[in-house]
């Protein structure tokens, strides 16, 4: 992880980063004005979501979605788009209609 | 002293050869006049197969300059050319070039931007680049142009320095203009440029690193600090690389080059060819007891504030013939003078000379010993008087 605290002569010189892979260690869940909230009963664990996630922030376990990695979803929607399940019963968050990820506003949640 | 062999040549071949002789690794260039005949001369070279050199015949000075931040952050020692509107369309990355602190080489053969369409020497390109991170080199003649080509791969591959530069010389006047120059014995030039070992290459698999990757309001800044840092250091490098060039050759190279300005009472200050004009009008007003000076400037980037306001000291009357403007900037005068005007207001004690400046030879219009004299009667004029007068003046215009 780079040194936040690094000052400009402890930079690295026009900015090379030499930790390769370290993207997973720059906190850019920050960013997000919307957030995915997935229906847990009624997914079908299609994994459409985890193909299409630009982060690799859709958290898969045993061949299950578990949740989003909220410290790197940027909330941009590419799930919740994509996702192809149809709620039959209204979303267990949001009590609409739609589909299993719908997004939320940060708003809602606490830490705003 | 190191052999040489002494060849009639223009400035775009003096470089050429300065170009076979480093044998870069890669070269990306696009031919624009009056730049067209280094890309021409060192494709024949890559063609004869005296170079190794892979050329990149790109599709535009964009990509000749992507293409070689490419190549150079690969770990490749790397050049191109460009001049004029060709330097313009590469403009975004030339700066991603200087902040990646890739050392690479470019020729620019100086020439006017468009409109109306020129294709004459003025200034007006590289000075446009000035505040792009680049180290600006400027060349009287062909040898200097060839000279400072080798000696801008030691400045920019400096470990301390690792940052592009521009060397510059005037299009058609010196760039088509054939001279005597002295080509350095191959050996001797190779010995003198060495092998260009990067201390990081995205090649370097063993090694992996991002280069040129987002850059946030957490160190954005703190790398153009860092950058500002480097260039503000790279003054006694230039020097340096300078003076071991002189134990080589007998040409040893500076900050600028003064001319009877030990006990100048006035003094002009000019770039490149013009220069040459300028020492020849000096040198007959010298004749006739008139304590004039002059200061050619060979680095324009980094600055040399303190050195000009020190070899000016004494002088009470300084023009500063500028061949671009600055458009919009106080009274219209170009980047030199308010180089040199700030410089004198920082660290002149508020006892510099007066200064004036000229703008002179837009779009490729002569400059001709007489209108140097006329310089010269003036700023005689001013130091009499300790009356400035316009600040702004024009050489050469119709009025």
């Amino acid at each position: 992880m780079p040194n936040l605290e690094a000052t400009w002569k402890e930079a690295s010189p026009g900015g090379v980063v030499y930790e390769a892979g370290n993207s997973v260690e720059y906190i850019t869940g920050g960013w997000r004005s919307f957030r995915p909230i997935r229906d847990m009963k009624q997914c079908t664990h299609c994994m459409i979501c985890w193909v299409y996630c630009p982060d690799s922030a859709v958290v898969v376990k045993d061949g299950k979605v578990v949740g989003f990695d909220y410290d790197h979803c940027k909330g941009c929607g590419i799930c919740a788009q994509e996702c192809p399940v149809k709620v039959k019963e209204p979303h267990e968050y949001t009590g609409q209609m739609g589909k299993v990820i719908q997004m939320v506003p940060e708003t809602e949640f606490e830490g705003w | 002293m190191a052999k040489s062999i002494v060849k009639a040549l223009d400035g775009a071949q003096a470089v050429s050869n300065a170009m076979r002789q480093i044998n870069p690794d890669v070269v990306a260039a696009y031919p624009i006049t009056p730049q067209t005949a280094i890309v021409q001369n060192f494709s024949q070279y890559v063609a004869d197969g005296v170079v190794d050199t892979e050329f990149v015949t790109v599709e535009s000075e964009h990509g000749a300059m992507s293409a070689c931040i490419g190549a150079s952050a690969a770990g490749g020692r790397v050049m191109t050319a460009t001049a004029s509107a060709g330097l313009a369309l590469m403009w975004e990355v030339v700066y991603v070039a200087a902040s990646m602190r890739l050392p690479l080489v470019m020729s620019v053969v100086n020439r006017a931007l468009s409109a109306p369409l020129n294709i004459h020497c003025d200034h007006s390109d590289s000075m446009g680049a000035r505040d792009a991170g680049w180290i600006q080199i400027y060349a009287e003649t062909a040898q200097e142009a060839y000279d400072n080509t080798l000696q801008a791969v030691r400045i920019a591959e400096h470990p301390d320095l690792l940052t592009p530069v521009m060397s510059m010389q005037d299009g058609f006047i010196t760039g088509h203009g054939v001279e005597r120059v002295e080509i350095l014995d191959d050996a001797e030039a190779k010995k003198f440029v060495g092998t260009y070992k990067p201390k990081h290459s995205l090649l370097d698999v063993d090694n992996p690193a991002t280069y040129g990757a987002w850059d946030f309001y957490d160190f954005y800044f703190e790398h153009k600090r860092q950058q500002t840092d480097a260039l503000s250091r790279a003054m006694p490098i230039i020097v340096e690389v300078g003076e071991e060039y002189g134990r080589l050759t007998g040409r040893k190279y500076g900050i600028f080059d003064p001319y009877e300005m030990d006990d100048a009472e006035v003094a002009i200050v000019v770039l490149s060819s013009t220069a040459g004009t300028a020492r020849t009008v000096v040198k007959a007003l010298r004749q006739k007891g008139i304590k004039i000076g002059l200061i050619k400037p060979r680095v324009f980037r980094p600055f040399p504030a303190r050195e000009l306001v020190e070899a000016l000291k004494g002088v009470k009357a300084v023009a500063v013939l500028d061949r671009s403007i600055s458009f919009g900037a106080m009274e219209g005068a170009g980047p030199l003078f308010l180089e040199l005007s700030a410089a004198l207001y920082a660290y002149g004690n508020g006892r510099g000379p007066l200064a004036v400046d000229y703008i002179f030879g837009l779009g490729g219009r002569d400059v001709i010993p007489a209108y140097i004299e006329q310089v010269a009667q003036d700023l005689l004029h001013i130091a009499e008087t300790g009356e400035r007068g316009d600040l702004v003046r024009y050489l050469g215009l119709r009025e």
